[in-house]
């Protein structure tokens, strides 16, 4: 029986595979069977209602998708009387995205969303689709403290901040967010990008530019995820173009406690679960009793005699 | 259907005894046949599970599509139902080659291979007690309207089909209505016969008949107008089927929304989760 549960925190997932804020809704629960995953993660809710951004709001590319939805909310009104209830009857933890346009308001509404029913706090500090050029806290370490900081004081849960990977400072940006009281990382969000259509010469999205996931990004941002979780002691999430089991492990043996799915489920909506019967299977054949035994175990040194049997068992 | 009542239908407590079952699945299906239909249009037929089959009308799937000339579609493609048979396991589309999508699918052979993703979204309903109803479509509209012609006649409720059609060699599914009892009427414009005030004609002669009790249309913002526009003046119900881009498929990723008119009152919904079918009266043509 492999042991699939990670530790994020003070929290115990039963497996580390949750879906990436955005590409999740009640919907899915026709495909999967929900109390399978690790966690669930909701879209990201805002104060003020939201109608989102001007279509085409998605355009695909190769080997993956750029999107500029723009964060359409219902508010926290909607989310207190509907979403919250609707996952109060599943047993995986609750992680509520949240966002807002200044660190005061991103603190008020941490603290209205702190209710029972709510695990986690995800702080969506790094939306490319919302602030012009997809400017966001997540692009410096200054504005990343303090927001955090703010975070932090405004709810007991545990506080996740959601990275970008569009920022050449990730591994002081992490830092900051673990210093301002972060008990986790999320990395990343999409990579700012864009995409030009040859018959009209107009952009393929409406707001422009967007951002690219799928498995295009997912080299670079396995990178990041090596950067900061060699830099930071809490747990960092992975999250970028992750379709498969291989990709999930790669991710963890770079250094990620868990793993979020966000793209994969628009092409194969049980990627999620396929990744979940692919884990048990993988440490099945390679004898790994804990699936957290992966988490950081990638090995650039060299290496003695035992630590080479256990990467390459016997045939 | 409202996304408050999507929740109160799909919310589940986790000590509820039913075993949690799948109502939508990706499945690798078998391609039974994939026959050009006439210059424009395939008909693909598949064979696939009993939750493919079960598909109703106005539903439709995500197609994973081969890749071919190099292109590589990285997204599912939307495919409206054409059939469904529940007892054979097969369900069937009506494509036209429209891009990199399409054009992979186009190669597809006989005891090949295609991911289908389905049944999504809420489809038509049909009240059994109506007598007579009116089915107008144009191009590729045509193919999401053809399951009706089948559903309705189970019903016991008679079908006129109008078919509208840039020339008449491209008027599709004529033999699939008529095969279930339904008057068809071609409309096209290489003959001048398609316009808006034609069909409106064509339109007020069945309600004075008494054979238009309901509208079920799809494929025409055109013929939209004008069929809200009888439905107002003679208080008749109608059903549209809207199209719009699409990534996921299943309300996740907010890609296909649309506004519609919900009492005065302007609403976004998805395409691909509170509808593809939607009351006629709220859709914006």
């Amino acid at each position: 029986m492999i042991d699939l549960s990670v530790r994020i925190g003070n929290l115990t997932l039963a497996n580390p595979v949750m879906p990436a804020s955005g590409t999740f809704a009640e919907g899915l629960d026709k495909v999967m069977d929900f109390n399978r995953l690790g966690a669930f993660v909701t879209k990201t809710i805002t104060r003020e209602l939201r109608a989102g951004n001007p279509l085409p709001r998605v355009v695909e590319r190769a080997g993956g998708l750029i999107n500029s939805i723009g964060i359409p909310s219902k508010g926290v009104l909607y989310f207190l009387e509907h979403t919250l209830p609707y996952y109060a009857g599943y047993k995986p933890p609750l992680v509520v995205s949240i966002s807002a346009p200044t660190a005061e308001d991103f603190a008020q509404l941490a603290a209205e969303m702190s209710v029972p029913g709510v695990d986690v706090i995800e702080a969506n500090i790094s939306c490319p689709n919302i602030e012009e050029d997809g400017k966001a806290f997540a692009m410096r370490a200054s504005s990343t403290e303090s927001v955090v900081r703010l975070l932090r004081a405004a709810t007991p849960l545990p506080l996740w901040v959601k990275l970008t990977p569009n920022t050449g400072d990730l591994p002081d940006v992490a830092r900051a967010a673990e210093l301002a009281g972060a008990d986790a990382l999320v990395v990343a969000n999409t990579i700012l990008a864009m995409a030009i259509d040859l018959e009209t010469f107009k952009p393929c999205l409406g707001n422009i530019m967007g951002g690219l996931s799928g498995p295009a990004i997912k080299p670079i941002v396995l990178r990041q995820v090596y950067q900061c979780a060699r830099t930071v002691k809490i747990p960092v999430i992975g999250c970028g173009g992750i379709s498969t089991t291989e990709d999930a492990i790669e991710y963890m043996l770079a250094g990620a406690a868990a793993v979020q799915v966000g793209t994969a489920t628009f092409v194969q909506p049980a990627a999620m679960t396929t990744i979940i019967d692919g884990l048990v299977r993988f440490c099945e054949r390679r004898d790994i009793a804990r699936v957290a035994d992966l988490i950081g175990a990638v090995l650039n040194e060299e290496s003695d005699e035992v630590e080479l049997a256990w990467v390459a068992p016997p045939q | 259907m409202t996304i408050e009542q999507t929740i109160s239908q799909a919310g589940r407590a986790t000590d509820s005894a039913a075993p949690w079952t799948p109502s939508v699945v990706g499945e690798i299906a078998e391609v039974i046949s994939n026959d050009c239909v006439n210059a424009e249009y395939r008909h693909l037929v598949v064979r696939c599970g009993a939750v493919s089959a079960s598909a109703q009308p106005g539903q439709f799937f995500q197609l994973l599509c081969p890749h071919s000339d190099g292109a590589q579609p990285f997204l599912r493609r939307p495919m409206s139902l054409y059939g469904a048979d529940p007892v054979r396991g097969e369900v069937e589309f009506l494509y036209k080659i429209a891009g990199a999508g399409t054009r992979g699918l186009a190669t597809l052979g006989a005891g090949d291979s295609v991911d289908i993703m389905g049944p999504l979204g809420a489809g038509f309903t049909l009240d059994p007690s109506l007598r007579h109803i009116v089915a107008i479509g144009r191009g590729a509209g045509l193919a999401t309207l053809a399951p009706l012609a089948k559903a309705a006649k189970a019903n016991g409720t008679r079908v006129t089909a109008i078919f509208s059609a840039r020339r008449p060699e491209l008027v599709l599914s004529v033999d699939l209505f008529t095969g279930q009892g339904a008057d068809v009427i071609a409309v096209t414009d290489s003959e001048g016969t398609s316009g808006p005030a034609h069909i409106e004609r064509i339109l007020r002669g069945l309600i004075a008949e008494n054979r238009c009790q309901a509208f079920y249309t799809c494929g025409s913002s055109r013929l939209l107008r004008v069929q809200q526009r009888l439905a107002r003046e003679f208080e008749i119900p109608g059903q549209v089927a809207m199209e719009q881009q699409m990534a996921c498929g299943i309300g996740l990723c907010f890609c296909c929304v649309r506004d519609f008119n919900v009492g005065g009152e302007i609403v976004s919904r998805r395409v691909c989760w509170d509808g593809p079918v939607f009351d006629m009266m709220e859709a914006l043509p």
